[in-house]
């Protein structure tokens, strides 16, 4: 999902880097003190370490393949804001060491899969994580988050190609975040597996929350957390009237400028291609659905994964 | 055990590698500036000229052309999927046609840059440019230890294969995920002994 230079304008291109600037600076900020510079080796090598994973390439399916981010992964084991600078350092390095993803759209870059997918899978694994504790929980977190932060960095990304005029929203927003809903799969199946295997050789690594199972009413309260963030995630860029509201500008300006007046509606009805109006509606109503679905996949996956023999108890240090 | 695999044609010696990386660096980010602000209508004139300029360069830098054909290739296919996605507009030949030039002119641009400057000098650059201390320290370990963990990997790979290990569809990925957790374990017991270290050279 690296953007390269040429397909963003200028303007999306500085308003992303306007957005992105101020927030690494605050996880920069955060990350300052004494008590950091301990974590300074260790942030480097994380980065080093999540450079390597992203280059894991998985099909996922009729020939593409998606590929790791690794942003939840990073917040998971070394907090929001460190994972933000080790991801920037992670597309820096991806930009000047191998041109994947432009110099011009770095900030762009950043924005998406540096801020967006690490903050916002963070804040999701920290709210279901709290509902639903232990092993068990962290691991379903640690999924559920992965995923919604592929689909959130590709809504992100469908975002700033529509405000550049590559494509309209009603083509971009379905192909992207279709296609990432699955490869968030593949990203949710890949944090849960690495985890669980960093809690097998080294559970203090991570502390997942204490508590034994969790009653109805907070495993009814995690579902009805996914219920909402799919509605945010999904019914908010389409609902939203600032995609469309740009297109039908720049259509009426077009007009506009057309010598010979014609009815308003007909341009429109010319460029609208058969189904590609509803195919946004369908990509939101299959979110809205598939993050239900995948929230209860985390569930199975972390019950498979989580070591069974302390099922419920806080895991102690290895013996 | 290769170790410029990642930084393989930045330390030649050529006309263009005795630049300063500071002017290489302004000089490409003007050119990406240019091949992205150029209009629409004068576009055929222009990316003929920078592309002409860009070979010139390349030709000067005496990075073999197979070298910078080949990551030119293997990064194309992300500008024709961005391009692609322009294909559904009514004007839809011309944009696609735009943006595939555009995107395959910044290629070329950045990917001269990399191979002309080694990633050593171009961190020097960023922290001239009073980039924060931390994430160029955090860039430039990343750097350092990318070599690091992929010796470690192809240890693991080996011991793996030694252990006479047989790639099976349904076992291979909770192994590779194994693997993987492992590889960060190994990483961050690494981290410990680096901070140490630094510790002991007076890094504060």
């Amino acid at each position: 999902m690296h953007i390269p230079d040429g397909l963003l304008d200028l303007r999306t291109a500085s308003a992303a880097a306007g957005l992105s600037l101020p927030a690494l600076w605050l996880a920069l900020r955060r990350l300052r003190g004494g008590l950091q510079r301990r974590r300074v080796p260790l942030m480097g090598v994380a980065a080093a370490f999540l450079f390597a994973a992203q280059m894991l390439n998985f099909p996922v399916a009729a020939g593409t393949s998606g590929h790791l981010l690794g942003a939840v992964l990073g917040a998971v084991l070394l907090g929001p804001a460190a994972a933000v600078v080790v991801m920037t350092a992670v597309l820096l390095v991806q930009c000047l060491l191998f041109a994947d993803g432009g110099l011009l759209a770095l900030g762009a870059n950043v924005l998406n899969m540096a801020i967006a997918a690490s903050l916002g899978g963070y804040g999701v694994y920290r709210a279901v994580s709290r509902l639903l504790p232990g092993v068990h929980g962290l691991l379903v977190a640690a999924a559920f988050g992965s995923w919604c932060s592929t689909v959130l960095a590709a809504i992100c990304c469908a975002l700033e190609l529509a405000s550049s005029g590559v494509a309209r929203w009603s083509l971009l927003f379905p192909a992207l975040a279709g296609v990432h809903m699955v490869i968030g799969l593949g990203e949710a199946a890949i944090t849960a597996l690495v985890l669980a295997a960093i809690l097998k050789a080294r559970p203090e690594l991570l502390t997942p929350s204490p508590g034994s199972r969790p009653e109805r009413p907070r495993r009814l309260a995690a579902v009805g957390l996914a219920a909402c963030l799919a509605l945010l995630l999904f019914g908010l860029p389409f609902a939203s009237s600032h995609p469309d509201g740009l297109e039908r500008v720049a259509t009426t300006l077009g007009f506009e400028r057309r010598a010979a007046p014609a009815p308003l509606a007909a341009p429109l009805d010319d460029y609208r291609l058969p189904g590609m109006g509803s195919a946004a509606a369908a990509t939101s109503a299959a979110g809205l659905v598939g993050t239900l679905v995948v929230f209860a996949l985390a569930q199975l996956l972390a019950t498979a994964l989580a070591p069974r023999a302390r099922a419920g108890q806080q895991p102690g240090p290895p013996a | 055990m290769r170790h410029d695999f990642l930084d393989r044609w930045s330390r030649i010696d050529s006309p263009l590698h005795r630049l300063p990386a500071s002017l290489k660096l302004a000089t490409t980010l003007l050119l990406l500036l240019a091949i992205v602000a150029t209009p629409i209508a004068r576009a055929p004139v222009f990316f003929a000229a920078i592309g002409a300029l860009l070979v010139a360069l390349a030709a000067l830098s005496r990075v073999p052309p197979s070298h910078l054909a080949g990551r030119l290739l293997l990064l194309e296919p992300l500008a024709l999927g961005g391009a692609l996605l322009a294909a559904f507009q009514p004007d839809g030949t011309t944009r696609v046609l735009t943006i595939l030039a555009r995107s395959t002119l910044c290629l070329a641009a950045m990917l001269l840059l990399t191979s002309t400057t080694p990633f050593t000098e171009l961190l020097g650059v960023l922290r001239r440019l009073r980039l924060p201390a931390l994430l160029v320290t955090v860039l430039a370990l990343l750097y350092r230890y990318l070599f690091v963990l992929a010796d470690e990997a192809e240890r693991m790979r080996r011991a793996r294969r030694a252990r006479s290990f047989v790639p099976r569809r349904t076992r291979s990925w909770p192994l590779l995920a194994s693997l993987v957790g492992q590889l960060f374990v190994r990483s961050t017991e690494r981290a410990e002994r680096i901070y140490a270290a630094m510790g002991a050279r007076g890094w504060r």
